[in-house]
């Protein structure tokens, strides 16, 4: 049933004569282009770009598409990135006219709608992460590490201290050193126990008067909430340094524990994972940061602010480290964070975290009969399993197991991460999973556990492409189609 | 240039030192081991030639497709050559990482950190210790 | 809500685990952490309720649809194609992630090597990356990419009349990170060439450009392209994807990495973002890339397929060492454009650039020949222009029209004091002569009410 045809590149689809799109005739008069620039900077002919009809460009993505698993066709287990449903309503309502064509420079007063969700948006995260000051502007919770990492150097530089060291462990995400790297700190990592929390004698050993931040991820990659996380953080604000929460597995904690609370001076969101953005084939999420009292004044500019029953642009903020990005912030993603929380309202995010907690224990309930997660028997939203067992007993490794899953018609889980784990697979069900399909797929790993180890390695057998030359691609890089029409 | 006469840095870059008109000349690598440890090689970024190094410092860098690993100059000096078709032939140091897998040559200013490096023996028990 | 598990689904799951409660999953968070209140949150509305919310929330904005929009400065409202919106609206794209299953991904994949394919085309260079997040931080992030290249210096120089919001993002990213940023005033509306000659030194890692610029205006960047490479500084070119239509290609002007807001292609305004950071650069930059890379490559069976690339490049591998910490891409974003310029093809795009400079000097030339405005520079534009109100009335004047449901332009005296009496006006090809003479129309009887007043 596959098109193949339909699927062969742009370039080779191409044909001279062909249009789309029918531009009407200058309804101006029309000045001659050398009347208008000089020669120098007029290119002789348009860039070469493919010539093809509406219907072929429909017919070529729309097979392009039947060949990605999402979250609206499969169960998509992949740790760390709360593959959960995307609700339909938050595509239209952010979609209506007066939403999503304004433009990012009109007044104020000509979208008092729009600033006052934005600042509602700001109060709701603010009430969720127990922490007041909120910047809505990062673009992808990279980002918002970095932005929060720029705020955290000018607070100390306000009051005369230069800090050098940004503190995380090394289970962290690896945007957390890089993003130290580019705020201009050194990155040093702590150590995990092999139950995954925050080793505390190399934590003691490695805290002292020039950290700045440290940044820890809590609930952990690993699926447990630090329970010393009220020590760690009393010892870093002790020596003078903030605490930094990335909020990637808030999905666990909504309503339930407020990082404001259990010592975090300053933290992100993923609306993409916790408030259900659409995740778009990587892109685009959004990266608000949430901090305390103090560090606000250092958040970028603009915010939005409430006077009397009116909305404005904040920009008079002279202590604001600036802006990172063009533009007020991703809004259509913070739209869909807005609708996602009124959708649910308090008692449903705690609903919503409670389930996401219960799905993932369910799981690992079931897993642990014949996978080893080192853990212990419980978790919050996800958990890691190791196939170090499978991979020294019969040769059958995790990326094995993940390709063969492919085949039965279910996402892999996230594979080799977090890197402190052997063989590694990171499972997250979310809440929006029916027991039914967890069901369905314990039984598939457990069956496919028991296949033939020559069999797996060249596993996918029943998807499109199987096992593609990595190595090639890197060594001789081919990054774009020749292009000869 | 047998595996047997070299010398060994910890960070697995092996070093073969010659003298030349009385200067002090070190040839280096990386181990059969390391190159046995990274796998499916992609890259190989090769240090400038004119670049002064202390031993112990980044000299390059070689890729798999899932790693990157710092290259650490066993010695002190400045790089004279590089082996600017290596990069292209990242295979042939499966089969020879040691005379015709050499990287750079470097002109020894300060031989005080030659005697940190290991002989044979010293390495192979190390490797035995990582392996 | 979207909630899967009945009360009974939760009995047999909490069993099975061996826990009483779903609160005991809980319990490893320290009772003193936790929550003793409900969140404070407006009550659960379900979809009828919400909807009804966002309509009146969107009731109280003017929008394209209630005001004929002439405003610019790097977020367009040109028009978009219904195929762009049904393609990208399908499921299969907006709800996968990172394609870190190939087998699995390869529409996405295959999407964002024509992607990669289409910006060379569309730029002239050899490179380009899956997307990064918006135009302005892809400047900051070609500044990265200039610094780690080219080892001579931690000195920026930067036109004036690059949008003065990525001249605020470059202080934000390097101030204090002893990186010099000196930007050279352009006065009269473009670079003056001496100028940016004595701004570049030998310490000089790049400069950056924007043609055509804040302004609208066209500038030299061939030249200047030559000034930086005397001093081995590489070229930054910020870019209007639209008007390559018309325009010579970053590429074939000596620039060394193209960043554009790919906004244009295909994306509506909705306030700012998402958008789409474009970023294309030549071969010997390849390895300083920043963000996701599409290659192509064959499978075990020997079929073409396509796969992320170079990974070594970034933070999941390299860590603080990594060419930057960005690790989302804009695919669906890419995605769009890769639609929309797929649907225009090398002659629609042409159009299109045709139409907006057409109509732009159109409007130009008619708002002109009022006595109340000028134009304060001379010189090339293409589909922004700025004109001078003589009365100094800027925000009286735009008020006057916004209420006869015109956006007029953008005022400029908050970024540029010297220019507070300027606005910014542009022309997009959806713009309708009906319009433009409404617009000039307007302005003129506002004109002549305040010759009244004054006299």
């Amino acid at each position: 049933m596959r098109n193949q045809q339909a699927t062969q590149l742009l370039s080779e689809l191409s044909k001279p004569g062909r249009v789309a799109v029918q531009w009407p005739s200058s309804d101006v008069p029309e000045t001659p282009l050398g009347d208008l620039f000089p020669a120098e900077s007029l290119a002789e002919q348009p860039p070469r770009l493919p010539e093809l009809t509406e219907g072929e460009v429909v017919r070529h993505f729309t097979n392009l598409s039947t060949k990605n698993m999402s979250v609206d066709t499969h169960f998509y287990p992949l740790g760390s990135c709360t593959m959960k449903y995307n609700p339909k309503r938050n595509e239209r309502l952010a979609g209506l006219s007066g939403i999503v064509d304004l433009h990012p420079y009109q007044p104020a007063e000509t979208m008092q709608g729009m600033l006052q969700l934005l600042f509602e948006l700001q109060e709701f995260l603010a009430e969720i992460s127990g922490l007041p000051a909120v910047s809505l502007q990062p673009a992808a919770g990279a980002h918002g590490e970095l932005t929060a990492l720029m705020a955290a150097s000018a607070y100390f530089r306000s009051i005369g201290e230069k800090r050098t060291v940004v503190l995380a462990p090394d289970s962290a995400h690896g945007t957390n050193p890089a993003s130290a790297h580019m705020a201009g700190f050194k990155a040093i990592s702590i150590k995990s126990t092999k139950a995954g929390a925050v080793d505390m004698d190399d934590f003691r050993a490695k805290l002292n008067d020039d950290i700045a931040v440290l940044m820890i991820t809590n609930p952990s990659t690993l699926g447990l909430f630090e329970s010393q996380m009220r020590e760690i953080a009393d010892a870093v604000h002790e020596r003078g340094g903030l605490v930094y929460l990335d909020g990637a597995n808030m999905n666990a904690i909504l309503g339930i524990a407020r990082p404001g609370d259990f010592g975090a001076d300053m933290m992100h969101f993923n609306p993409h994972k916790t408030f259900s953005g659409p995740h778009g084939g990587g892109g685009p999420g959004a990266g608000p940061i949430c901090v305390t009292e103090k560090l606000g004044a250092f958040l970028p500019s603009p915010v939005v602010v409430r006077e009397g029953d009116r909305y404005r642009l904040d920009d008079d903020r002279p202590h604001s480290i600036g802006r990172v990005r063009s533009f007020f912030g991703n809004t259509g993603v913070l739209v869909r964070a807005y609708c996602y929380i009124l959708s649910h309202g308090p008692e449903g995010l705690k609903q919503v975290s409670e389930n996401a907690v219960l799905n993932a224990n369910y799981l690992l309930s079931r897993i642990k009969h014949f996978l080893p997660v080192s853990t212990g028997d419980r978790c919050m939203h996800e958990f890691v399993a190791s196939l170090s067992k499978q991979k020294s007993e019969r040769g059958v490794t995790a990326m094995d197991v993940a390709k063969r899953l492919l085949d039965f018609g279910f996402h892999a889980p996230t594979v080799y991460f977090p890197m402190t784990v052997p063989e590694a697979m990171m499972m997250e069900p979310t809440e929006t999973e029916s027991k039914e399909t967890l069901d369905a797929f314990v039984q598939t790993l457990f069956r496919i556990l028991d296949e033939d180890p020559d069999m797996l390695h060249e596993a996918p057998h029943s998807t499109p492409v199987s096992r593609p030359n990595e190595v090639q691609a890197a060594r001789s890089p081919c990054l774009k189609a020749s292009f000869c029409n | 240039m047998s595996p047997e006469n070299l010398l060994y840095a910890k960070t697995h870059e092996w070093v073969h030192v010659e003298e030349v008109n009385g200067q002090k000349i070190a040839t280096m690598g990386i181990s059969a081991f390391a190159i046995e440890a990274l796998k499916d090689l992609a890259h190989l970024e090769l240090p400038e030639v004119g670049k002064t190094v202390t031993a112990g410092e980044p000299l390059g860098e070689i890729e798999s497709i899932k790693s990157v690993s710092d290259i650490y100059s066993p010695v002190t000096g400045e790089v004279i050559e590089v082996h600017s078709d290596l990069p292209d032939n990242l295979d042939s140091l499966h089969d020879d990482a040691y005379a015709g897998g050499w990287i750079a040559k470097l002109k020894i200013t300060d031989d005080s950190s030659l005697s940190e490096l290991m002989d044979k023996a010293g390495y192979d028990k190390l490797c035995a210790e990582e392996g | 809500m979207y909630l899967y598990n009945t009360p009974q689904d939760q009995q047999e799951m909490l069993s099975a685990i061996g826990a009483a409660s779903i609160d005991e999953l809980f319990t490893q968070i320290p009772e003193s952490l936790r929550m003793s209140r409900p969140l404070d949150l407006p009550p659960m509305q379900g979809e009828m309720q919400l909807t009804h919310h966002m309509q009146r929330l969107a009731a109280k904005n003017a929008s394209p649809a209630t005001h004929t929009c002439f405003l610019g400065g790097g977020s367009y409202d040109h028009f978009i194609p219904a195929a762009v919106d049904a393609i990208a609206s399908r499921g299969e794209f907006f709800t996968s992630y990172t394609p870190y299953q190939p087998e699995v991904s390869q529409g996405n994949l295959q999407a964002m090597f024509e992607y990669q394919t289409l910006i060379c085309e569309l730029t002239g260079l050899d490179v380009s990356n899956a997307s990064l997040y918006d135009g302005g931080s892809a400047i900051a992030e070609g500044v990265i990419m200039a610094l780690n290249s080219v080892k001579h210096g931690q000195r920026v120089v930067v036109l004036g009349t690059v949008h003065p919001e990525s001249r605020q993002i470059l202080h934000t990213y390097f101030d204090d990170l002893g990186i010099e940023i000196v930007e050279v005033p352009c006065p009269d509306g473009t670079a003056d060439l001496a100028e940016v000659d004595k701004a570049i030194t030998d310490q000089t890692a790049c400069v950056v450009v924007q043609s055509p610029n804040f302004f609208g205006s066209v500038e030299e960047v061939a030249k200047i392209a030559e000034l930086a490479h005397a001093q081995k500084a590489l070229v930054i070119q910020s870019f209007d994807p639209i008007s390559l239509g018309l325009l010579r290609r970053p590429g074939d002007m000596g620039v060394d990495i193209a960043v554009a807001e790919g906004q244009s292609l295909g994306s509506p305004m909705q306030y700012g973002g998402p958008y789409l950071g474009i970023m294309a650069c030549r071969e010997a930059f390849v390895r300083r890339l920043p963000g996701r890379i599409a290659g192509e490559t064959v499978d075990r069976r020997g079929n073409r397929c396509w796969v992320l690339t170079l990974q070594t490049r970034e933070q999941h591998i390299r860590r603080e060492k990594a060419t930057s910490n960005i690790c989302t891409n804009q695919g669906l974003f890419a995605l769009r454009a890769t639609i929309y310029l797929s649907l225009l093809g090398p002659g629609g795009l042409r159009q299109c650039a045709n139409l907006c400079t057409q109509k732009a000097h159109y409007a130009q030339s008619e708002l002109t020949s009022l006595e109340r405005f000028e134009t304060p520079f001379g010189g090339s534009f293409f589909k922004e222009f700025i004109v001078r109100d003589r009365h100094n009335q800027v925000p009286a004047l735009l008020e006057e029209a916004r209420e006869a449901g015109i956006f007029a332009g953008i005022p400029l005296g908050n970024w540029y004091p010297e220019l507070d009496d300027c606005l910014l006006v542009c022309v997009t090809e959806k713009r309708t002569r009906e319009e433009i003479d409404a617009l000039v129309r307007t302005l003129a009887i506002t004109n002549s009410q305040r010759a009244t007043i004054h006299a």
